[in-house]
């Protein structure tokens, strides 16, 4: 199809997506109003079972199913990634070169970086009480990590993430989660059922079984995005093809 | 502020369809798709909105004292977001394997199956 054809194409389309698109959504109910029927339900929910961030009641108790289905979602990516990133028969990786960083740049890193950790896990460990949680902290968990690549070099990042580890600690993370909605299924007759004792609410140990699911989310997200990143660093920084299509590297 | 954010939301929809249409690379490409999907995140955040009300969390809030908007529209825009995440990551591996096994990441010139 020509561009002008496909443009045209588009554009009758759009014009009609728009119309049904705008009436449709004259139907709804008006922006800002005070009936969420959904919202107030898992919202005296979450406070039954004692977790102050509903949002993470919501991830975790009431839809925690369709959070396992994310988490596989992700673990799937990861090994996708893996798989369309491997070293190809024409391809060779090599070991990237030190470079000359700023002192202030390596400093600012080496302060930060731990800092940023801590962050990291004090945002999982509370995902029950405060804003945040397991995917959350897993992504500023994974950003600490990668302070170390932009305040020294390559290889002091590599020196940072054992990638065998970090492959492990995905799976069991993505593994974890079933098994405790397994456990649920022991302990009180439901996959995914919230059967530890709920706590006292406001406490860090409140929601039964939200804080390790966060946690479980937690070590995979980190892990993952750990991964991930490592796979497309390693294109950009340590692997050259021998092939055809070399003429720019 | 009326059905005015329901609309932006398909405004920007409509805007990625068009990036989507019109480009010539496969970054951009699928720098348009996740633009597409941050419609859906402005539909889901417009639909949970209330006036004069907070975020659900009551570490240090008491229940009952203020409303407090949707939590449901704000876990799925969550999931919306790591979803969004994983497919961008995978099309761009997939486009770095396109790069190296064809020498191009333009649509338009990937016209035949190799390999």
């Amino acid at each position: 199809m020509s561009p002008r054809a496909r443009l045209l194409l588009f554009l009758v389309s759009a014009a009609v997506i728009g119309v049904y698109f705008t009436l449709s959504c004259r139907e709804l109910p008006s922006f800002g109003g005070a009936s969420h029927p959904y919202g107030e339900r898992a919202v005296a929910a979450a406070l039954a079972h004692r977790t102050a961030n509903v949002v993470s009641s919501v991830n975790f108790d009431l839809r925690a199913f369709d959070t396992l289905g994310e988490e596989s979602i992700l673990f799937c990516t990861v090994l996708g990634a893996t798989l369309l990133l491997r070293l190809a028969r024409d391809e060779r990786q090599h070991a990237a070169a030190s470079e000359a960083v700023l002192p202030t740049t390596r400093l600012l890193g080496a302060v930060l970086l731990p800092v940023t950790v801590v962050v990291g896990v004090y945002i999982v460990a509370h995902g029950q009480l405060s804003p945040g949680g397991g995917f959350q902290g897993g992504v500023v968990l994974a950003t600490a990590l990668h302070l170390g690549y932009v305040a020294a070099d390559y290889r002091v990042l590599e020196r940072l993430r054992p990638l065998v580890v970090l492959d492990i600690a995905d799976s069991l993370a993505a593994a974890s989660f079933t098994a405790m909605g397994v456990a649920g299924l022991a302990a009180g007759g439901a996959f995914l059922k919230n059967v530890l004792p709920l706590g006292t609410f406001n406490k860090i140990t409140s929601g039964g079984m939200v804080p390790l699911f966060n946690a479980a989310v937690g070590v995979e997200v980190a892990s993952g995005v750990i991964v991930l990143l490592a796979h497309f660093l390693d294109q950009a920084v340590e692997v050259t093809g021998t092939g055809t299509q070399e003429e720019e590297a | 502020m009326g059905v005015w954010p329901y609309l932006a939301a398909g405004w920007i929809l409509l805007v990625a369809l068009y990036g989507l249409v019109t480009s010539r690379n496969l970054i951009h490409a699928i720098g348009c798709l996740a633009v597409a999907q941050s419609s859906t995140y402005v539909l889901l955040l417009a639909v949970g909105y209330r006036d004069h009300s907070t975020a659900p969390v009551f570490s240090d809030l008491r229940p009952g004292s203020r409303p407090v908007v949707d939590p449901i529209v704000q876990a799925l825009a969550l999931t919306d977001i790591v979803v969004g995440a994983t497919v961008t990551a995978l099309l761009l591996a997939l486009t770095i394997q396109l790069r190296k096994r064809h020498g191009t990441v333009d649509p338009e010139s990937l016209t035949a199956l190799r390999g």
